[in-house]
């Protein structure tokens, strides 16, 4: 009898993952019906994602989610943030726990294609630097033969140092870290020569030293780390929200709407692009499935890509980001939102 | 009487010589230090080397440690702090993040306004463990129900609970003091009512939840009065079967009824809101609680006559200690959500504490087996022989000295767990240790701290496991029934 119990259950189990597998379907209806966001973040990570002391979320990558959230529920504080580590962010995502993952990942091809991800574009374009101490007299990474080098395993940036260090014939010693905070404590510890990660993450590190100034960061840049928001293969109107939302706050920037001036602008803007963009004109958001609003709540939310970079990293934070390649097209930038139409 | 003696001059002394004190060698201080410290050359040796680790440890830390900055907004406030009171260069502890953020590594991100239903959730467990832990003794019952009781209360007021749930508490704890001057065992219906309890205050949501959870098990027994005098087996296998039907197919449905008709409940509390020791602890107790049961089944099974549950119980241990906790944990969260229909939120802390529960009552087990084995055979017969059946035996006879035998192992098993509660930082939980502390390095103002979060933690882990470990010796020298 016992037996036959088990393998009921079991017969149970696997009609209500088939019933599931084929209720999967639109991810938009199933946010609307859950009237909130999952949205998969970093656990932690300076400027980009960051619980406070009472618990709310900010950063560059949660301004992102609550634009989605914005255009899609009409608030921005309809979002669970679902901290992801490394190891489960891609999982969470292709198992439904979260509908989108906004976790500064790196736009590959393997996971774009073999993790059956779709990145829905590019919020950060990033690159591997190098940090080392001033008295240590390097000024170029060439120079960094025989280093010891402090890397975060498991990353892209342990894959890409070796290809650096390879291309260029020069050897290096590894020193193993776990977490960002483990590196800067053995890179402070002379454990290592050189620190490498992301030039944002590096910029964070040094601006929090008590002596930033006998750091400096190598001009080189060895990677590129488009880091972007993606969502998983298969639900295409789903990937348009959040490929479109981002556009929306790019585009908005090199418009001039800002999150001062969107009531103004959405009554009286001649600019006929604009006001396809905050719905005053056309249908857009029907396509989508959403209001014509939903690009005008979603710049509202945080502001435009100008506004949310300026506030989370920009030179005027501790972090001090300058724009650099996250520059407007017009500015010398990649940033280039197709057009509204 | 001779008189041989009559002229000898007495020799013994008639008056008493004034006390004089001991040699200094040998009191006080002094005579403590030659036997303890200086009693041979390798002890002296040992001594001297573990002084010159002490001046060791204060040379590179001393000053870490005495210039430890508690007001402080921010990581480079600190170090202005530090620079300006101890001059330039000096180095120093940043507290102040403890200060700033202490309320994220107890509670997580639990509703600041409801931070006292943990801590009377707490209270009420120490209560709950009354007639468990301290059973036998009413002084040290005393003592400690007067602590959890004082401590739990101004907690409570001082996180402005409100009034209700103050009186809620004050009853619960006076009915307690009453139980634990008369008969403690009266307090035993609460303890067992507690899980339930506690799960509703931390959690929160509608009071009928639990009490149609209740309602699963009274109509299993209904069902055994009323069919046990048929047959026991059958009786006892519909009632288990009716309590677990109401539970997946009626209690659900009739507890969302009942809240509509009659709403009852308190604010309910997401498991992602959960974080620090907050969580810690509710996973740890409850694997706790869990485990220890689950681990003697596991153990007498092992040690069963019966070739299907011998094996059973064997496979279950010796593939759930084969498998790092980890894996578990990494199934736990990713794994089961391929197979569940997208949808069903099973919850993740629960999903955890299946599975910590799971791992700890493998280890349980052998722990427990350990025991079983070390009892000599005699004791086994003379239960056999009294006419016992197994049961009888097993509860009367085998395990109360097994147990007892087992309780330095069984403790062991218990730190370890709860220590291990911080792993599940890798499936995207805060724990204290490091969860917490990378979220708190995120913040701009704390980027860059690095050990100050880490020494508190660890020594509020030292205070919870010193805490278990002086209870289990407590326990063994109390059940201790032989003389040596």
């Amino acid at each position: 009898m016992t037996k036959s119990v088990f393998l009921g259950t079991v017969a149970a189990a696997t009609l209500f993952a088939g019933m599931g597998m084929a209720q999967e379907g639109s991810t938009l209806a199933q946010v609307k019906e859950r009237d909130e966001l999952n949205c998969g973040v970093n656990t932690g990570l300076v400027g980009f994602a960051a619980p406070d002391a009472n618990g709310n979320w900010t950063g560059f990558d949660v301004a992102l989610c609550r634009a989605v959230a914005a255009a899609v529920l009409g608030d921005s504080s309809k979002v669970k943030f679902v901290p992801t580590t490394g190891q489960t962010r891609f999982t969470a995502l292709s198992s439904g726990e979260i509908d989108v993952l906004a976790r500064n990942s790196t736009w590959t091809y393997s996971r774009d294609t073999d993790l059956k991800l779709d990145f829905a574009g590019v919020n950060y374009y990033d690159g591997q630097g190098f940090m080392v101490r001033k008295d240590l007299g390097v000024t170029s990474a060439k120079e960094l033969d025989g280093a010891t080098i402090c890397i975060q395993t498991g990353t892209t940036t342990e894959l890409n140092l070796a290809d650096y260090f390879r291309a260029n014939q020069m050897d290096y010693t590894p020193v193993n870290i776990d977490s960002n905070a483990e590196g800067e404590q053995q890179y402070m510890a002379s454990a290592c020569d050189a620190y490498t990660t992301d030039a944002s993450g590096l910029a964070a590190t040094r601006a929090a030293f008590a002596d930033p100034e006998n750091h400096i960061i190598l001009p080189e840049i060895i990677s590129k780390e488009p880091l972007g928001p993606a969502v998983r293969h298969g639900d295409n109107n789903w990937g348009d929200i959040v490929r479109w939302t981002l556009n929306a706050l790019v585009a908005a920037e090199e418009y001039g709407v800002t999150s001062k001036n969107i009531e103004e602008l959405s009554k009286s803007s001649n600019n006929p692009e604009v006001q396809r963009l905050l719905g005053s004109t056309d249908e857009l958001g029907a396509m989508l499935g959403l209001d014509a609003e939903w690009a005008k709540r979603a710049i509202q939310a945080n502001g435009n890509y100008g506004e949310i970079f300026a506030a989370n990293i920009g030179e005027q934070t501790p972090i001090g980001l300058a724009r650099g390649l996250n520059a407007q097209w017009t500015q010398g930038g990649l940033l280039y939102a197709p057009p509204f139409r | 009487m001779s008189d041989t003696h009559a002229q000898t001059v007495p020799f013994v002394r008639d008056t008493m010589l004034p006390a004089a004190p001991p040699p200094a060698q040998q009191a006080g201080a002094v005579r403590w230090m030659r036997e303890n410290l200086f009693s041979g050359p390798v002890n002296t040796v040992l001594t001297l080397m573990g002084l010159a680790i002490i001046w060791f440890l204060y040379v590179a830390f001393g000053d870490w440690f005495a210039h430890s900055v508690w007001n402080a907004d921010s990581l480079p406030e600190c170090r202005e702090i530090i620079a300006a009171t101890w001059g330039e260069g000096a180095r120093g502890a940043c507290f102040a993040v403890i200060r700033e953020r202490w309320n994220q590594y107890v509670f997580g991100f639990y509703p600041s306004e409801l931070y006292w239903r943990p801590v009377m959730t707490f209270g009420l467990l120490m209560v709950a463990l009354m007639p468990v832990l301290f059973a036998a003794s009413l002084p040290v019952r005393r003592v400690v129900l007067s602590a959890t009781v004082a401590l739990t209360l101004l907690a409570m007021v001082a996180l402005g609970s409100p009034i209700m749930w103050l009186v809620f508490a004050i009853a619960i704890m006076a009915f307690a003091f009453h139980a634990s001057e008369t008969q403690i065992a009266r307090l035993l219906p609460f303890s067992v009512l507690f899980p339930l309890l506690g799960v509703w205050l931390l959690w929160g949501g509608s009071l009928w939840g639990p009490i149609f959870v209740l309602v699963g098990p009274m109509l299993g027994w209904i069902t055994w009065r009323v069919l046990v005098s048929r047959s026991a087996m059958l009786a006892t296998i519909l009632s288990v079967l009716v309590t677990i039907v109401f539970w997946l197919f009626v209690a659900g449905d009739a507890a969302g009824d009942a809240q509509n008709l009659l709403p009852m409940g308190i604010e309910p509390v997401d498991s992602s809101s959960f974080g620090g020791f907050l969580l810690s602890i509710t996973i740890g107790v409850a694997g706790i609680a869990l485990s220890l049961p689950l681990g003697i089944v596991l153990a007498l099974a092992r040690r069963s006559d019966m070739f299907l549950i011998t094996t059973l119980a064997v496979v279950f241990i010796e593939f759930i200690r084969g498998v790092p906790l980890i894996t578990l944990l990494f199934v736990a969260s990713l794994l089961l959500n391929y197979f569940l229909p997208p949808g069903t939120s099973f919850d993740i802390i629960l999903r955890v504490i299946i599975m910590v529960t799971v791992f700890a009552a493998a280890y349980m087990a052998e722990v427990i087996r350990g025991g079983l084995a070390a009892l000599p055979k005699g004791q086994y017969e003379a239960a056999d022989a009294l006419g016992l059946d197994y049961w009888k035996a097993q509860r009367l006879i085998i395990l109360p000295q097994a147990l007892k035998i087992s309780i330095p192992g069984i403790v062991s098993t218990f730190i370890g767990m709860f220590k291990d509660t911080t792993l599940v930082t890798f499936v995207g939980l805060y724990d204290p240790l490091k969860s917490m502390s990378d979220a708190v390095r995120a913040s701009t103002s704390w980027k860059g701290i690095y050990w100050e979060p880490y020494i508190f933690v660890g020594f509020i882990f030292f205070l919870i496991c010193f805490g278990m470990s002086r209870y289990s010796m407590y326990l063994e020298r109390r059940l201790q029934r032989d003389h040596r």
